[in-house]
């Protein structure tokens, strides 16, 4: 038995330690918002928060998360209750599949939690790991700028966003 | 006043120029292409690297041939004064006025740029330029390149190239005290931008030796199954080689061969031993439980022990030089930072793992992998390298234009 600090919350996981984050998230935690894509650490869509830092849950075993903190997308907001990185990403309509989105928020989510106010250039370097195939990038970008802003202006509503410091 | 030439000569000169490397310290991540401003840290201070466009104020665009050739030939700028050796003219020296000619032409028809460089950051008495005769009177030997006719001509070509323009020992020769060349050690390996710049004489650590055929098609695109991917500051450079006249590349690895020396049976041997396991299925660890024989077996075995071939596979670790060469450095820079796909191009790629990984972890994982795959002794001061490896590789990351077409396969460009 392992303890696992997911979205705040401990959680007892019956795996090897060489299990992946996200067959953890996905399978024992019922966490579905982590994305299969490549399970090569290639693609994204995987993406979570570890201690603040975007990190492939695909590639990253359970035995290295001992005494740290993973955030997911469903640990940011809810339907009810969005987060200012899901509220923008809906508000753009930048999602078309929604496949790569989850991991693009959270990279998002993990470049705005340490400057809030990046360049077009800075939010494109740092969502290059990230593959897109519908093409809604442009969309996207335009999301994190509106992230950004609704962050400055959310900071007196009280959204779950400090779960992910 | 704007100058016109030949456009065959240009041409020559663009080939030359990606021979030169030059692009790699005269450019700056994002910035424009020879505008100058990386910053190339060394033992003695941070020097910012020139801007070769022909801005007038800023760059060389009042330089006369006559200056050009002589800042390449002798180190010395358009005002007469001393160049820092950081601009590698201990090699440049060797380049024939032909091809002196062909460069200038190809510099003075890029587009300028008006970008002056930062100023640079050594101390006293390193920042009066005088102090370069000095070191000149020391360590610099002017001359052309003298073909030796005992050699063939591919040989001599390689031998030019190498010695001259590509200037390979800038990197991969130790320095001295004072940051010149150690001329009894040629090709014994150095550094660059906190990589190992590997032995590439007799004493390289390759598990398996080199030879011409692997060396060419390394050189030209970028990656040999039996040696694996270009990396690091390597990556620019093939991603230049792979653009220039085969023959030349050819010639390099012709000349190469003969500075590495045909291997000892001993080497031949282990080439073969490591090869062989290579190609059989993974035998399970015997440290199995250990922490880096987890993190291996659940982070990396997933692309390294697959039958994926190179480029987009990982190659099996069994033949990896960073795991048998003689500090942990390049490891270590690749398991924090990974691989950057190329942008708009079929490339390599992997992951970094700095976010996911602690100190402990790498080192952990690098003393397994040492022990597991290289037939040498266990690594020293893992802990101190993986820390120096975080900190420098970020700003490497940052500044270094990196390799602005893939390395993977020329071949394979524009098919889908």
């Amino acid at each position: 038995m392992t303890t696992l600090k997911v979205n705040g919350h401990d959680h007892q996981i019956d795996a090897d330690p060489d299990t992946p984050l996200l067959y953890v998230l996905r399978d024992d935690i019922k966490l579905n918002a982590a994305k299969f894509g490549c399970g090569l650490g290639q693609c994204g869509a995987c993406t979570v928060i570890v201690d603040g830092k975007a990190v492939l849950s695909c590639v990253t075993p359970l035995l290295l998360l001992e005494g740290k903190q993973v955030t997911t997308l469903e640990g940011l907001g809810t339907v009810d209750a969005p987060a200012p990185i899901q509220r923008a990403f809906m508000e753009e309509q930048a999602a078309q599949c929604g496949y790569c989105i989850a991991g693009m928020m959270m990279r998002a989510q993990a470049l705005l939690q340490r400057n809030s106010r990046p360049t077009d250039e800075q939010i494109r370097a740092e969502l290059e790991p990230h593959l897109c195939r519908c093409g809604t990038h442009m969309r996207i970008l335009r999301a994190v700028h509106r992230a950004a802003k609704l962050m400055d202006t959310a900071e007196l509503s009280t959204t779950t966003q400090g779960s992910a410091q | 006043m704007p100058q016109s030439f030949d456009i065959a000569l240009v041409k020559r000169g663009r080939d030359l120029a990606a021979l030169g490397n030059c692009n790699d310290c005269h450019t700056i991540r994002g910035g424009k292409s020879f505008a100058g401003g990386l910053p190339v840290p060394t033992p003695f201070g941070t020097i910012y690297s020139s801007n070769i466009t022909p801005d007038a104020d800023t760059g060389i665009g009042r330089w006369s041939e006559a200056a050009f050739r002589r800042a390449m030939r002798s180190g010395v700028n358009r005002d007469g004064q001393h160049l820092y050796p950081t601009f590698p003219y201990d090699h440049f020296t060797n380049v024939t006025d032909e091809d002196d000619q062909a460069l200038y032409a190809y510099l003075m028809t890029r587009p300028a740029v008006h970008a002056p460089a930062p100023a640079n950051r050594l101390s006293f008495p390193l920042d009066q330029r005088f102090v370069v005769a000095g070191w000149k009177l020391l360590f610099f030997r002017r001359g052309t390149y003298q073909p030796d006719s005992t050699q063939s001509a591919e040989w001599n070509r390689g031998a030019y190239l190498v010695e001259g323009l590509a200037h390979c020992g800038s990197c991969h020769t130790p320095r001295n005290a004072l940051g010149a060349e150690r001329a009894s050690a040629q090709f014994a390996g150095g550094d660059v931008d906190n990589w190992d710049a590997y032995a590439i004489n007799s004493r390289s650590p390759s598990p398996v030796p080199w030879d011409t055929a692997a060396l060419f098609s390394y050189l030209r695109q970028g990656w040999h199954p039996d040696h694996g991917v270009a990396r690091g500051p390597m990556a620019e450079v093939v991603s230049n080689l792979s653009s220039v006249d085969e023959s030349d590349v050819h010639a390099i690895a012709v000349y190469m061969t003969s500075v590495f020396g045909p291997p000892t049976p001993d080497r031949i041997r282990r080439g073969e031993e490591v090869l062989a396991k290579a190609k059989s299925p993974a035998v399970p660890s015997s440290e199995a439980g250990a922490a880096g024989a987890s993190i291996y077996a659940a982070a990396c075995a997933t692309c390294h022990e697959t039958a994926r071939p190179l480029p987009y596979g990982g190659v099996n670790l069994g033949l990896s030089t960073a795991l048998s060469g003689p500090d942990p450095r390049n490891a270590a820079n690749i398991i924090l930072s990974g691989i950057r796909p190329v942008e708009g191009e079929r490339s390599p790629i992997m992951p970094g793992f700095a976010n996911s990984m602690t100190d402990d972890q790498v080192s952990a994982l690098l003393n397994y992998l040492r022990s597991r795959f290289s037939n040498q002794p266990a690594w020293t001061g893992v802990e101190k390298t993986v820390e120096d490896a975080r900190r420098t590789q970020t700003v490497f990351l940052q500044t270094s234009p990196g390799p602005d077409n893939a390395p993977a396969d020329p071949m394979q460009r524009d098919k889908p």
